[in-house]
Protein backbone atom coordinates (compact mmCIF):
# COMPACT_ATOMS: atom_id res chain seq x y z
CA UNK A 1 0.00 0.00 0.00
CA UNK A 2 1.52 3.11 -0.63
CA UNK A 3 2.05 5.24 2.18
CA UNK A 4 0.91 8.67 1.21
CA UNK A 5 -2.87 7.09 1.08
CA UNK A 6 -5.98 8.52 3.12
CA UNK A 7 -8.29 5.71 4.70
CA UNK A 8 -11.95 6.20 5.09
CA UNK A 9 -13.17 5.28 8.82
CA UNK A 10 -14.59 1.87 7.16
CA UNK A 11 -10.89 0.76 6.07
CA UNK A 12 -10.53 -1.88 8.72
CA UNK A 13 -13.69 -2.80 8.57
CA UNK A 14 -12.85 -3.39 4.40
CA UNK A 15 -9.58 -5.38 5.31
CA UNK A 16 -11.38 -7.32 7.86
CA UNK A 17 -13.98 -8.45 4.89
CA UNK A 18 -11.28 -9.62 2.68
CA UNK A 19 -12.11 -6.78 0.22
CA UNK A 20 -9.70 -6.73 -2.57
CA UNK A 21 -8.18 -2.95 -1.74
CA UNK A 22 -6.50 -0.21 -4.73
CA UNK A 23 -6.14 3.46 -4.62
CA UNK A 24 -9.11 5.69 -5.81
CA UNK A 25 -8.70 9.72 -5.87
CA UNK A 26 -6.10 9.63 -3.18
CA UNK A 27 -7.60 7.00 -0.43
CA UNK A 28 -6.89 3.19 -0.07
CA UNK A 29 -10.31 1.73 -1.38
CA UNK A 30 -12.87 -1.65 -1.62
CA UNK A 31 -12.90 -2.57 -5.51
CA UNK A 32 -14.72 -5.70 -4.15
CA UNK A 33 -15.42 -8.31 -1.73
CA UNK A 34 -16.86 -11.00 -3.12
CA UNK A 35 -16.65 -10.21 -6.42
CA UNK A 36 -17.90 -7.48 -9.18
CA UNK A 37 -20.69 -9.74 -10.50
CA UNK A 38 -22.70 -10.66 -7.11
CA UNK A 39 -22.55 -6.79 -5.87
CA UNK A 40 -24.01 -5.55 -8.84
CA UNK A 41 -26.61 -8.20 -8.66
CA UNK A 42 -27.51 -7.50 -5.12
CA UNK A 43 -27.87 -3.86 -6.13
CA UNK A 44 -30.09 -4.47 -8.78
CA UNK A 45 -32.45 -6.77 -7.57
CA UNK A 46 -31.87 -6.82 -3.68
CA UNK A 47 -30.04 -4.00 -1.70
CA UNK A 48 -26.32 -3.42 -1.57
CA UNK A 49 -23.81 -0.97 0.40
CA UNK A 50 -21.16 1.12 -0.39
CA UNK A 51 -18.46 3.00 1.41
CA UNK A 52 -18.15 6.16 -0.27
CA UNK A 53 -16.80 8.54 3.08
CA UNK A 54 -13.99 9.42 -0.13
CA UNK A 55 -16.82 12.14 -1.15
CA UNK A 56 -16.46 15.75 -0.32
CA UNK A 57 -18.91 17.99 2.04
CA UNK A 58 -18.55 21.40 1.85
CA UNK A 59 -21.08 23.63 3.29
CA UNK A 60 -21.51 26.78 2.19
CA UNK A 61 -23.70 29.68 4.14
CA UNK A 62 -23.82 33.63 4.76
CA UNK A 63 -26.71 36.02 3.17
CA UNK A 64 -25.66 35.78 -0.23
CA UNK A 65 -24.77 32.11 -0.61
CA UNK A 66 -27.50 31.44 -3.06
CA UNK A 67 -26.02 34.31 -5.30
CA UNK A 68 -22.80 32.93 -5.03
CA UNK A 69 -23.45 28.83 -5.78
CA UNK A 70 -25.26 30.02 -8.79
CA UNK A 71 -22.26 31.87 -9.86
CA UNK A 72 -20.30 28.81 -9.83
CA UNK A 73 -23.00 26.25 -10.60
CA UNK A 74 -24.51 25.39 -13.95
CA UNK A 75 -28.32 24.31 -12.94
CA UNK A 76 -29.97 26.88 -11.10
CA UNK A 77 -30.63 26.83 -7.24
CA UNK A 78 -33.72 29.27 -7.28
CA UNK A 79 -36.40 27.38 -7.87
CA UNK A 80 -35.07 24.50 -5.24
CA UNK A 81 -37.08 24.54 -1.21
CA UNK A 82 -35.08 23.42 1.27
CA UNK A 83 -34.94 19.45 1.30
CA UNK A 84 -34.04 19.29 -2.47
CA UNK A 85 -31.04 18.02 -3.95
CA UNK A 86 -29.81 19.33 -7.05
CA UNK A 87 -27.12 17.90 -9.73
CA UNK A 88 -25.25 20.25 -11.95
CA UNK A 89 -21.46 20.94 -12.72
CA UNK A 90 -18.72 23.88 -12.04
CA UNK A 91 -16.73 24.73 -14.92
CA UNK A 92 -13.62 26.97 -15.99
CA UNK A 93 -14.56 30.02 -18.16
CA UNK A 94 -14.28 28.01 -21.35
CA UNK A 95 -16.59 25.55 -20.40
CA UNK A 96 -14.48 23.22 -19.33
CA UNK A 97 -15.02 21.28 -15.96
CA UNK A 98 -14.21 21.34 -12.24
CA UNK A 99 -16.37 18.90 -10.94
CA UNK A 100 -19.65 17.62 -11.17
CA UNK A 101 -21.46 18.04 -7.75
CA UNK A 102 -24.75 18.08 -5.59
CA UNK A 103 -26.30 20.98 -4.05
CA UNK A 104 -28.31 19.82 -0.83
CA UNK A 105 -31.08 23.27 0.27
CA UNK A 106 -31.03 23.27 3.72
CA UNK A 107 -32.95 25.86 4.77
CA UNK A 108 -34.11 29.31 3.86
CA UNK A 109 -31.66 31.20 5.32
CA UNK A 110 -28.98 30.45 3.14
CA UNK A 111 -27.69 27.48 4.42
CA UNK A 112 -26.40 24.83 1.53
CA UNK A 113 -23.98 21.12 1.26
CA UNK A 114 -22.12 20.92 -1.71
CA UNK A 115 -21.50 17.16 -2.39
CA UNK A 116 -18.24 16.69 -4.81
CA UNK A 117 -15.94 13.95 -5.83
CA UNK A 118 -13.24 12.66 -3.54
CA UNK A 119 -10.31 13.41 -6.40
CA UNK A 120 -11.97 17.11 -6.60
CA UNK A 121 -12.48 18.24 -2.87
CA UNK A 122 -9.05 20.02 -2.71
CA UNK A 123 -9.25 21.78 -6.23
CA UNK A 124 -13.19 22.74 -5.38
CA UNK A 125 -12.12 24.24 -2.48
CA UNK A 126 -9.53 25.93 -3.87
CA UNK A 127 -11.68 27.15 -7.06
CA UNK A 128 -14.70 27.98 -4.20
CA UNK A 129 -12.59 30.30 -2.25
CA UNK A 130 -10.73 32.19 -5.34
CA UNK A 131 -13.98 32.79 -7.03
CA UNK A 132 -15.90 34.19 -3.28
CA UNK A 133 -14.72 37.85 -3.97
CA UNK A 134 -17.74 40.49 -3.70
CA UNK A 135 -19.89 37.70 -2.25
CA UNK A 136 -20.71 38.04 1.70
CA UNK A 137 -20.39 34.09 2.42
CA UNK A 138 -18.87 30.92 4.13
CA UNK A 139 -17.03 27.61 2.75
CA UNK A 140 -16.26 25.21 4.93
CA UNK A 141 -14.68 21.82 3.73
CA UNK A 142 -15.62 19.50 6.20
CA UNK A 143 -15.17 16.27 3.95
CA UNK A 144 -12.54 14.87 6.58
CA UNK A 145 -15.54 14.67 9.53
CA UNK A 146 -18.05 13.37 7.57
CA UNK A 147 -18.43 9.59 6.53
CA UNK A 148 -20.96 8.45 3.69
CA UNK A 149 -22.65 5.03 3.49
CA UNK A 150 -25.21 4.85 -0.38
CA UNK A 151 -27.55 2.19 0.48
CA UNK A 152 -28.71 1.12 -3.17
CA UNK A 153 -31.35 -1.39 -4.44
CA UNK A 154 -35.07 -2.02 -4.77
CA UNK A 155 -35.16 -3.02 -1.14
CA UNK A 156 -33.02 -0.12 0.30
CA UNK A 157 -36.35 1.64 1.91
CA UNK A 158 -37.25 -1.41 3.89
CA UNK A 159 -33.64 -1.77 4.49
CA UNK A 160 -33.55 2.38 6.04
CA UNK A 161 -36.74 1.60 7.76
CA UNK A 162 -36.67 -2.31 9.33
CA UNK A 163 -32.65 -2.27 10.08
CA UNK A 164 -32.04 1.19 10.75
CA UNK A 165 -35.27 2.42 12.54
CA UNK A 166 -35.35 5.69 9.80
CA UNK A 167 -38.84 5.76 10.06
CA UNK A 168 -39.18 8.92 7.57
CA UNK A 169 -37.13 6.85 4.74
CA UNK A 170 -40.35 6.28 2.93
CA UNK A 171 -41.46 10.25 3.02
CA UNK A 172 -38.25 10.45 0.53
CA UNK A 173 -38.69 10.97 -2.97
CA UNK A 174 -35.61 11.06 -5.38
CA UNK A 175 -33.41 13.78 -5.07
CA UNK A 176 -34.98 14.89 -1.73
CA UNK A 177 -33.37 14.68 1.98
CA UNK A 178 -33.80 15.79 5.33
CA UNK A 179 -31.47 16.06 8.12
CA UNK A 180 -32.74 13.88 11.41
CA UNK A 181 -30.53 11.83 14.22
CA UNK A 182 -29.73 8.12 14.98
CA UNK A 183 -29.16 7.65 18.73
CA UNK A 184 -28.96 11.33 19.22
CA UNK A 185 -26.47 11.71 16.41
CA UNK A 186 -26.81 14.23 13.67
CA UNK A 187 -27.66 12.41 10.25
CA UNK A 188 -28.50 13.63 6.57
CA UNK A 189 -30.60 11.03 4.47
CA UNK A 190 -31.21 11.57 0.85
CA UNK A 191 -32.87 9.74 -1.46
CA UNK A 192 -30.31 9.87 -4.53
CA UNK A 193 -27.44 7.28 -5.54
CA UNK A 194 -25.22 6.03 -8.42
CA UNK A 195 -26.07 2.88 -9.47
CA UNK A 196 -29.78 3.66 -11.34
CA UNK A 197 -31.54 1.76 -8.53
CA UNK A 198 -33.76 3.71 -5.76
CA UNK A 199 -31.69 4.02 -3.12
CA UNK A 200 -30.12 6.25 -0.09
CA UNK A 201 -27.45 8.25 1.01
CA UNK A 202 -26.32 8.43 4.63
CA UNK A 203 -24.29 11.17 5.71
CA UNK A 204 -23.07 11.30 9.53
CA UNK A 205 -20.07 11.13 11.81
CA UNK A 206 -17.23 9.23 11.16
CA UNK A 207 -17.99 7.33 14.26
CA UNK A 208 -21.41 7.09 13.38
CA UNK A 209 -20.49 5.88 9.85
CA UNK A 210 -19.13 3.06 11.38
CA UNK A 211 -21.96 1.98 13.39
CA UNK A 212 -24.26 1.99 11.14
CA UNK A 213 -22.07 0.30 8.60
CA UNK A 214 -21.75 -2.55 11.52
CA UNK A 215 -25.67 -2.39 11.83
CA UNK A 216 -26.12 -3.18 8.69
CA UNK A 217 -23.20 -5.87 7.98
CA UNK A 218 -25.27 -8.16 10.79
CA UNK A 219 -28.50 -7.55 9.03
CA UNK A 220 -27.07 -9.30 5.95
CA UNK A 221 -26.53 -6.16 3.71
CA UNK A 222 -23.87 -6.99 1.35
CA UNK A 223 -21.14 -4.78 1.26
CA UNK A 224 -20.15 -3.61 -2.36
CA UNK A 225 -17.28 -2.28 -3.71
CA UNK A 226 -16.40 0.45 -6.68
CA UNK A 227 -15.82 -1.87 -9.13
CA UNK A 228 -19.57 -2.89 -9.07
CA UNK A 229 -20.01 1.00 -8.56
CA UNK A 230 -18.63 1.93 -11.55
CA UNK A 231 -20.43 -0.68 -13.95
CA UNK A 232 -23.50 0.82 -12.21
CA UNK A 233 -23.15 3.89 -12.54
CA UNK A 234 -22.05 3.28 -16.68
CA UNK A 235 -25.27 0.87 -17.31
CA UNK A 236 -27.40 3.74 -15.97
CA UNK A 237 -25.66 6.47 -18.07
CA UNK A 238 -24.14 7.98 -15.56
CA UNK A 239 -20.97 9.93 -16.54
CA UNK A 240 -17.89 9.47 -14.18
CA UNK A 241 -15.64 12.70 -13.42
CA UNK A 242 -12.04 11.86 -14.84
CA UNK A 243 -13.63 9.60 -18.03
CA UNK A 244 -16.68 11.48 -19.51
CA UNK A 245 -15.84 14.94 -17.59
CA UNK A 246 -13.11 17.18 -17.61
CA UNK A 247 -11.27 19.81 -18.02
CA UNK A 248 -11.45 19.12 -21.80
CA UNK A 249 -14.82 17.51 -21.68
CA UNK A 250 -17.84 20.58 -21.35
CA UNK A 251 -21.17 19.38 -19.97
CA UNK A 252 -22.51 20.36 -23.75
CA UNK A 253 -20.11 17.65 -24.88
CA UNK A 254 -21.31 14.97 -22.63
CA UNK A 255 -24.50 15.56 -23.31
CA UNK A 256 -25.52 17.21 -19.79
CA UNK A 257 -26.96 20.60 -21.44
CA UNK A 258 -30.54 19.73 -19.59
CA UNK A 259 -28.48 20.65 -16.30
CA UNK A 260 -26.78 24.10 -17.57
CA UNK A 261 -29.66 26.60 -17.23
CA UNK A 262 -28.74 28.94 -20.43
CA UNK A 263 -31.26 31.68 -19.57
CA UNK A 264 -29.80 32.37 -16.00
CA UNK A 265 -28.30 35.98 -16.37
CA UNK A 266 -24.38 34.63 -15.82
CA UNK A 267 -22.90 31.37 -14.54
CA UNK A 268 -19.17 31.11 -14.88
CA UNK A 269 -18.51 29.14 -18.64
CA UNK A 270 -21.91 30.33 -19.78
CA UNK A 271 -20.90 32.06 -22.82
CA UNK A 272 -18.69 29.15 -24.35
CA UNK A 273 -21.53 26.60 -23.53
CA UNK A 274 -24.36 28.83 -24.81
CA UNK A 275 -22.02 28.89 -27.80
CA UNK A 276 -21.46 25.09 -28.08
CA UNK A 277 -25.33 24.03 -27.49
CA UNK A 278 -25.91 26.58 -30.30
CA UNK A 279 -23.17 25.82 -32.83
CA UNK A 280 -22.55 22.42 -32.07
CA UNK A 281 -19.65 20.56 -30.56
CA UNK A 282 -16.34 19.35 -31.53
CA UNK A 283 -17.06 16.11 -29.85
CA UNK A 284 -20.00 14.25 -28.40
CA UNK A 285 -20.58 11.34 -25.99
CA UNK A 286 -22.55 8.64 -27.24
CA UNK A 287 -23.51 5.24 -26.20
CA UNK A 288 -22.16 2.54 -28.76
CA UNK A 289 -23.32 -1.17 -28.67
CA UNK A 290 -21.24 -3.94 -30.21
CA UNK A 291 -22.86 -7.23 -32.31
CA UNK A 292 -20.08 -9.24 -31.10
CA UNK A 293 -18.94 -9.89 -27.18
CA UNK A 294 -15.61 -8.55 -27.58
CA UNK A 295 -15.39 -6.17 -24.77
CA UNK A 296 -14.87 -2.22 -25.38
CA UNK A 297 -12.39 -0.35 -22.85
CA UNK A 298 -11.47 3.19 -22.07
CA UNK A 299 -8.95 4.48 -24.77
CA UNK A 300 -9.56 1.64 -27.75
CA UNK A 301 -10.34 4.07 -30.83
CA UNK A 302 -13.84 4.39 -32.54
CA UNK A 303 -14.15 4.19 -35.83
CA UNK A 304 -15.85 4.50 -38.80
CA UNK A 305 -17.04 1.71 -41.02
CA UNK A 306 -14.39 2.77 -43.89
CA UNK A 307 -11.59 2.68 -41.02
CA UNK A 308 -11.18 6.30 -40.13
CA UNK A 309 -10.72 7.09 -36.68
CA UNK A 310 -13.31 9.38 -35.14
CA UNK A 311 -13.37 8.84 -31.76
CA UNK A 312 -12.16 7.31 -28.43
CA UNK A 313 -13.68 4.52 -25.89
CA UNK A 314 -14.39 6.48 -22.82
CA UNK A 315 -15.91 3.94 -20.74
CA UNK A 316 -17.01 -0.16 -21.55
CA UNK A 317 -18.39 -3.12 -20.50
CA UNK A 318 -19.54 -6.43 -21.23
CA UNK A 319 -22.61 -4.87 -19.50
CA UNK A 320 -23.74 -7.49 -16.52
CA UNK A 321 -27.09 -6.43 -15.84
CA UNK A 322 -27.72 -6.33 -19.79
CA UNK A 323 -25.51 -9.19 -20.73
CA UNK A 324 -24.31 -6.96 -24.20
CA UNK A 325 -21.02 -5.38 -24.72
CA UNK A 326 -21.29 -1.24 -24.65
CA UNK A 327 -19.02 1.64 -24.36
CA UNK A 328 -19.76 5.52 -23.87
CA UNK A 329 -17.28 7.51 -26.56
CA UNK A 330 -16.12 10.73 -27.55
CA UNK A 331 -16.72 11.20 -31.20
CA UNK A 332 -16.81 13.67 -33.89
CA UNK A 333 -19.94 15.18 -33.76
CA UNK A 334 -21.65 14.46 -37.09
CA UNK A 335 -21.34 10.92 -35.95
CA UNK A 336 -23.50 10.99 -32.71
CA UNK A 337 -27.27 10.88 -34.36
CA UNK A 338 -28.70 7.40 -32.65
CA UNK A 339 -28.39 4.58 -35.28
CA UNK A 340 -25.13 6.17 -36.95
CA UNK A 341 -22.26 2.69 -37.49
CA UNK A 342 -19.52 2.78 -35.61
CA UNK A 343 -16.82 0.52 -34.85
CA UNK A 344 -14.49 -0.27 -31.69
CA UNK A 345 -10.99 -1.08 -32.42
CA UNK A 346 -10.67 -3.94 -29.89
CA UNK A 347 -6.16 -5.16 -29.62
CA UNK A 348 -5.86 -6.85 -33.45
CA UNK A 349 -9.57 -6.67 -34.39
CA UNK A 350 -12.25 -4.08 -35.77
CA UNK A 351 -15.72 -4.48 -33.88
CA UNK A 352 -18.97 -3.15 -35.78
CA UNK A 353 -21.28 -1.22 -33.51
CA UNK A 354 -24.32 1.34 -33.69
CA UNK A 355 -24.84 4.22 -31.41
CA UNK A 356 -27.52 4.07 -29.32
CA UNK A 357 -28.96 5.82 -26.10
CA UNK A 358 -26.02 6.31 -23.23
CA UNK A 359 -28.97 5.33 -20.64
CA UNK A 360 -28.43 1.62 -21.32
CA UNK A 361 -30.61 0.54 -18.46
CA UNK A 362 -33.61 1.38 -17.66
CA UNK A 363 -33.27 3.44 -13.98
CA UNK A 364 -35.73 2.28 -11.67
CA UNK A 365 -36.02 5.79 -9.11
CA UNK A 366 -38.49 6.63 -6.85
CA UNK A 367 -40.50 9.81 -8.52
CA UNK B 1 -2.45 -21.48 -2.81
CA UNK B 2 -3.15 -21.81 -6.83
CA UNK B 3 -2.80 -25.09 -8.62
CA UNK B 4 -0.30 -26.48 -10.10
CA UNK B 5 -0.59 -29.66 -12.57
CA UNK B 6 1.96 -32.07 -13.16
CA UNK B 7 3.46 -32.99 -17.04
CA UNK B 8 3.04 -29.33 -18.12
CA UNK B 9 5.31 -26.64 -18.58
CA UNK B 10 5.24 -22.91 -17.46
CA UNK B 11 5.56 -19.42 -18.91
CA UNK B 12 6.16 -16.25 -16.71
CA UNK B 13 3.22 -14.87 -18.63
CA UNK B 14 1.14 -17.78 -16.37
CA UNK B 15 0.01 -19.60 -19.57
CA UNK B 16 0.72 -23.70 -19.64
CA UNK B 17 1.83 -26.27 -22.13
CA UNK B 18 1.06 -29.63 -23.04
CA UNK B 19 2.69 -31.31 -25.45
CA UNK B 20 0.80 -33.73 -27.80
CA UNK B 21 3.62 -34.99 -30.89
CA UNK B 22 4.36 -31.88 -31.93
CA UNK B 23 1.37 -30.36 -31.04
CA UNK B 24 1.47 -27.43 -28.02
CA UNK B 25 -1.87 -27.78 -26.57
CA UNK B 26 -2.18 -24.21 -24.62
CA UNK B 27 -4.04 -22.64 -21.48
CA UNK B 28 -3.27 -20.43 -18.31
CA UNK B 29 -2.79 -21.29 -14.88
CA UNK B 30 -5.18 -21.73 -11.69
CA UNK B 31 -2.64 -18.74 -10.74
CA UNK B 32 -3.78 -16.31 -13.78
CA UNK B 33 -6.97 -17.27 -13.59
CA UNK B 34 -7.21 -16.67 -9.54
CA UNK B 35 -5.62 -12.99 -10.15
CA UNK B 36 -8.01 -12.52 -13.23
CA UNK B 37 -11.18 -12.82 -11.33
CA UNK B 38 -14.64 -13.91 -13.02
CA UNK B 39 -14.35 -13.92 -16.80
CA UNK B 40 -16.37 -12.62 -18.94
CA UNK B 41 -14.67 -12.84 -22.44
CA UNK B 42 -12.15 -14.89 -24.11
CA UNK B 43 -10.62 -13.75 -27.18
CA UNK B 44 -9.48 -16.58 -29.52
CA UNK B 45 -7.10 -15.86 -32.53
CA UNK B 46 -8.47 -17.78 -36.23
CA UNK B 47 -7.46 -21.51 -37.15
CA UNK B 48 -4.34 -21.19 -39.51
CA UNK B 49 -2.80 -17.44 -37.83
CA UNK B 50 0.24 -17.66 -36.61
CA UNK B 51 2.47 -16.44 -33.96
CA UNK B 52 6.19 -15.73 -32.46
CA UNK B 53 7.19 -17.03 -29.50
CA UNK B 54 5.94 -14.46 -26.98
CA UNK B 55 3.70 -12.25 -29.46
CA UNK B 56 0.04 -11.90 -28.08
CA UNK B 57 -2.38 -14.40 -29.34
CA UNK B 58 -5.85 -13.33 -27.43
CA UNK B 59 -6.63 -11.63 -24.30
CA UNK B 60 -8.84 -12.96 -21.58
CA UNK B 61 -11.25 -10.61 -20.26
CA UNK B 62 -12.70 -10.12 -16.11
CA UNK B 63 -15.48 -7.46 -15.68
CA UNK B 64 -12.57 -5.05 -14.94
CA UNK B 65 -9.53 -5.63 -17.08
CA UNK B 66 -8.62 -7.21 -20.01
CA UNK B 67 -5.21 -9.41 -19.92
CA UNK B 68 -3.35 -10.53 -22.92
CA UNK B 69 -2.32 -13.86 -23.86
CA UNK B 70 1.21 -14.78 -24.94
CA UNK B 71 2.09 -18.07 -26.56
CA UNK B 72 5.63 -19.69 -25.10
CA UNK B 73 5.96 -21.31 -28.94
CA UNK B 74 6.17 -20.02 -32.03
CA UNK B 75 3.76 -21.71 -34.93
CA UNK B 76 0.03 -22.16 -36.54
CA UNK B 77 -2.78 -22.10 -34.77
CA UNK B 78 -4.42 -25.66 -35.66
CA UNK B 79 -7.63 -25.40 -33.06
CA UNK B 80 -8.99 -23.19 -30.93
CA UNK B 81 -11.24 -23.97 -28.02
CA UNK B 82 -14.64 -21.85 -29.48
CA UNK B 83 -16.70 -23.39 -26.59
CA UNK B 84 -14.88 -20.62 -24.62
CA UNK B 85 -16.75 -17.79 -26.73
CA UNK B 86 -19.64 -19.11 -24.98
CA UNK B 87 -18.39 -19.90 -21.85
CA UNK B 88 -15.52 -18.23 -20.35
CA UNK B 89 -16.03 -19.46 -16.94
CA UNK B 90 -14.77 -22.35 -18.13
CA UNK B 91 -11.38 -21.41 -17.43
CA UNK B 92 -12.06 -20.59 -14.19
CA UNK B 93 -13.81 -23.78 -13.01
CA UNK B 94 -11.33 -26.30 -14.49
CA UNK B 95 -7.88 -23.94 -16.12
CA UNK B 96 -6.10 -27.01 -17.17
CA UNK B 97 -8.73 -28.59 -18.50
CA UNK B 98 -10.62 -25.54 -20.52
CA UNK B 99 -7.16 -25.58 -22.99
CA UNK B 100 -7.31 -22.36 -25.09
CA UNK B 101 -5.50 -22.61 -28.38
CA UNK B 102 -3.59 -25.83 -30.03
CA UNK B 103 -0.27 -24.61 -31.71
CA UNK B 104 1.85 -27.07 -34.52
CA UNK B 105 5.26 -25.97 -32.86
CA UNK B 106 8.14 -25.32 -35.25
CA UNK B 107 10.97 -25.49 -32.59
CA UNK B 108 10.74 -27.71 -30.36
CA UNK B 109 13.69 -25.82 -28.03
CA UNK B 110 11.76 -23.08 -27.34
CA UNK B 111 10.40 -25.02 -24.60
CA UNK B 112 13.63 -24.93 -22.69
CA UNK B 113 12.95 -21.60 -21.71
CA UNK B 114 9.48 -22.79 -20.09
CA UNK B 115 9.32 -24.04 -16.20
CA UNK B 116 8.09 -27.38 -14.82
CA UNK B 117 5.96 -27.29 -12.07
CA UNK B 118 8.07 -27.34 -9.22
CA UNK B 119 10.01 -24.45 -10.47
CA UNK B 120 6.45 -22.88 -11.53
CA UNK B 121 4.97 -23.14 -8.04
CA UNK B 122 8.38 -21.42 -6.37
CA UNK B 123 7.84 -18.48 -9.30
CA UNK B 124 4.25 -17.73 -8.30
CA UNK B 125 5.14 -17.78 -4.51
CA UNK B 126 7.84 -14.99 -5.07
CA UNK B 127 5.10 -12.30 -6.73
Amino acid sequence: MENNLKTTPLHSSHVSLGALMSPFAGYDMPIQYKGIIEEHNAVRHEVGMFDVSHMGEIFVSGPDSEKYINHLFTNDIRPMTPGKVLYGMFCYPDGGVVDDLLVYKRDEEGNYLLVVNAANIDKDYEWMLSNKEGFDVTVDNQSEVWGQIAVQGPLSEKTLVEVLGIMRAPELTFYTFFEGTLDGEPVIVSRTGYTGEDGFELYASNEMTVRIWKRLLAAGVLPCGLGCRDTLRFEAGLPLYGDELSPEITPIMAGLGMFCKLDKDEFIGKDVLAAQKANGVPRKLVGIELQDKAIPRAGYPVETPEGEVVGVVTTGYRSISLDKSICFALVEGKYAPLGTPLCVHIRKKVFPGVTVKKRFYQTNYKK
Amino acid sequence: MSKVLEGLLYSESHEWVRMEGDIAVIGVSDYAQHSMGALTYVDLPEVGDTFEQGESFGALESVKAASELYTPVSGEVTEVNEELEDEPEAVNNDPYGAWIIKIAVEDKSQLDALMGPEAYNTYTESL
